[in-house]
């Protein structure tokens, strides 16, 4: 081989035209091979058949505040079937003059929760927040103080009910399931196996079992005269139940941590406590905000199963409407409403997973 | 050996025990590891230990702070025997430090907060003070513009100097390394090593496990070979490389040494 020595090193140039700009873009990513162009061609034409009738039916032919008559004529989605039973399917059977209660409860909680997005904001001060904010919550559903009229949770309906089972439910079940996954992994052998027939016993049920259980039979093993409210035996019936699944999902993630990680911990003298809290968890637990989100939002989906126990969730209450006769047969719509009231729920969980994911990243 | 003699005397091995490990034994399932090893160890004494792999170097000293259990026999580190005891396994664990071949960094934890974390939650130093502690050990290893990065945004040799100053900061009495070079890149292992002497030099008490025989040479009072789970041969590295005496030590020497 020749010998070889670099002259001139060489020069910064930019990139050729056609890999820029939106041209460049289209080029490289909607274009690059027969098969991309026939697919976008395809979902282009797709496009063109879908969307414009979705828009006229829903907006340009729509009509939004008249009455179930007046509907039947329209070309278009019948919206009235909300802004009519709008305080129906948000408050369900709470007291009608009272509906102000839930409504601030709800701000306070959506306040609450958008607050303690930023991390930053973990400190103290957020607890006793959502202390009271807790307290207050409980105060305004419940009444029965301060002058506030009281409502039986019974008449507790509607979105309220539904954030109340997600919110709480997911909360408890959390901490519950990485406290499982723990135990799962212990040396002592009780511990252990306390925890793996729990999560395996609770994984084999179906969540619908475990609320007809907590409903019906859960009562007969209580003394007479000692009730629990329905709602109270849903929530633990769900914290159960999500619990055990989380359990599993954390477990992959303790699984998933290098040997290495607990050695040198340990070296230093940590004990087990706090090696778990300081080192092994917070990367564990990272590890798995994926499937834990997953495992969330099929929790916050799953608590529309209360209505089988008889709770008048939002999913129940729009059911509700439709089977006015007035409303009878506009399932579409009230059915598309519910839906993107969870579809927001789902969203900004999963938003808010991304985020968490990106700020605990500690690659460059 | 000029080295040795104008070395200050305070450098020297006091005649205090540090390490007491009496006819150790251990077993990993059938295989017996550890085969009855004696050792003294004496304050500010440097002890290497080498040999081939498999021959139990790692698991001894890995007994050391109880990472390994033994199965028979008995350690004493700074007067506390280690048994089942868990109060003091971590007593002693926190005056013992270890150096592992791999670092072990907490790759969530910033530079910094891998070294506070020790003195923060283990011997309750205030966070404030336990920072500033890590910035002069931090110093001390070369590295204290990397503080604020995580362990993932430094090289091997890097990394291994932080896990080095982690260990520092615990002020242990005692530390271990574990093949501290033996996952870096050529070009890296001298900026351990280096950083190694120099505690030598401060008369910090350790035992390295290592296949630098240089290192050996300039900073050990001791040598040790072990084969087969037993120490074969321990003495003098000048001794022990100018005359070993057992057959295995000087096949394991002509080995290494070429």
């Amino acid at each position: 081989m020749e010998a070889y020595v670099q002259k001139k090193s060489a020069e910064t140039l930019k990139p050729p035209v056609t890999s820029v700009g939106v041209i460049g873009w289209a080029r490289a990513n909607l274009f690059n091979g027969w098969l991309n162009s026939l697919l976008t061609i395809v979902t282009l034409y797709f496009l063109w058949i879908v969307v414009p009738p979705l828009i006229r039916w829903a907006f340009i032919d729509s009509v939004w505040n008249t009455s179930g008559a007046v509907c039947r004529d329209a070309d278009g989605a019948c919206w009235s079937i909300i802004a009519t039973n709008f305080r129906f399917i948000l408050f369900g059977f709470f007291p009608y003059d009272q509906q102000w209660r839930p409504l601030i409860a709800i701000l306070i909680l959506c306040a609450l929760l958008f607050y303690s997005r930023n991390r930053n904001h973990w400190t103290k001060h957020l607890l006793y927040a959502w202390i009271i904010g807790l307290v207050v919550m409980g105060l305004l559903m419940r009444g029965g103080l301060f002058g506030l009229s009281s409502v039986e949770t019974t008449q507790w309906g509607g979105l309220p009910l539904t954030l109340l089972l997600s919110v709480f439910g997911l909360t408890v079940a959390y901490p519950l399931g990485v406290i499982l996954a723990l135990g799962r992994q212990s040396k002592m052998p009780t511990i252990k196996w306390m925890s793996i027939i729990y999560i395996e016993l609770i994984r084999g049920v179906p969540l619908i079992s475990l609320l007809f259980m907590g409903s019906f039979i859960f009562p007969l093993f209580l003394p007479e005269g000692v009730n629990f409210p329905t709602i109270l035996r849903a929530l633990v019936a769900i914290i159960i139940f999500t619990a055990a699944y989380i359990a599993e999902v954390v477990r992959g993630g303790l699984q998933g941590m290098e040997r290495g990680q607990y050695e040198a911990a340990e070296s230093i003298g940590l004990n087990y406590f706090l090696t778990m809290r300081l080192i092994i968890l917070p990367q564990a637990l990272k590890i798995v905000i994926p499937p834990t989100v997953q495992q969330l939002i099929s929790a916050f989906k799953d608590t529309s199963l209360v209505v089988i126990i008889a709770l008048f969730d939002l999913l129940k209450t729009s059911q509700t409407v439709l089977s006015n006769p007035e409303w009878m047969g506009f399932s579409r719509e009230a059915y598309i409403f519910v839906a993107i009231l969870y579809f927001l729920g789902c969203f900004s969980m999963a938003n808010y997973s991304r985020k968490l994911e990106k700020e605990l990243s500690t690659e460059n | 050996m000029n080295e040795e003699t104008t070395k200050n005397n305070d450098m020297q091995p006091t005649a205090e025990p540090m390490i007491e490990i009496i006819d150790l034994h251990k077993w990993f399932g059938d295989f017996h590891v550890l085969r009855g090893i004696d050792l003294t160890m004496h304050r500010k004494e440097r002890i290497v230990i080498c040999g081939p792999s498999g021959s139990g170097k790692s698991t001894l000293i890995r007994c050391i702070n109880r990472l390994e259990e033994h199965q028979r026999g008995q350690i004493i580190v700074d007067g506390i025997e280690l048994t089942n005891n868990l109060k003091n396994i971590e007593k002693i664990r926190a005056e013992v430090g270890m150096v592992f071949q791999h670092f072990n960094l907490f790759p969530h934890l910033t530079i910094v907060d891998n070294l506070a974390l020790g003195p923060i939650w283990v011997r309750k130093v205030p966070k404030k003070e336990a920072e500033e502690a890590a910035m002069h050990y931090l110093e001390k290893v070369h590295i204290a513009e990397q503080a604020h990065k995580y362990p993932g945004q430094l090289s091997g040799g890097q990394q291994q100097r932080v896990a080095i100053a982690r260990s520092l900061c615990m002020s242990p009495k005692v530390m271990l390394f574990d093949e501290p070079t033996s996952a870096l890149d050529p070009e890296m292992i001298k900026e351990v090593l280096d950083v190694m002497i120099e505690l030598a030099r401060e008369g910090l008490t350790m035992i390295v496990v290592t296949h630098e025989m240089g290192f050996a040479k300039s900073v050990a009072h001791r040598v040790l070979f072990m084969d087969f789970g037993q120490i074969v041969e321990g003495n003098t590295p000048v001794e022990f490389f100018e005359n070993p005496q057992h057959d295995r030590t000087k096949l394991f020497l002509s080995q290494i040494l070429h």
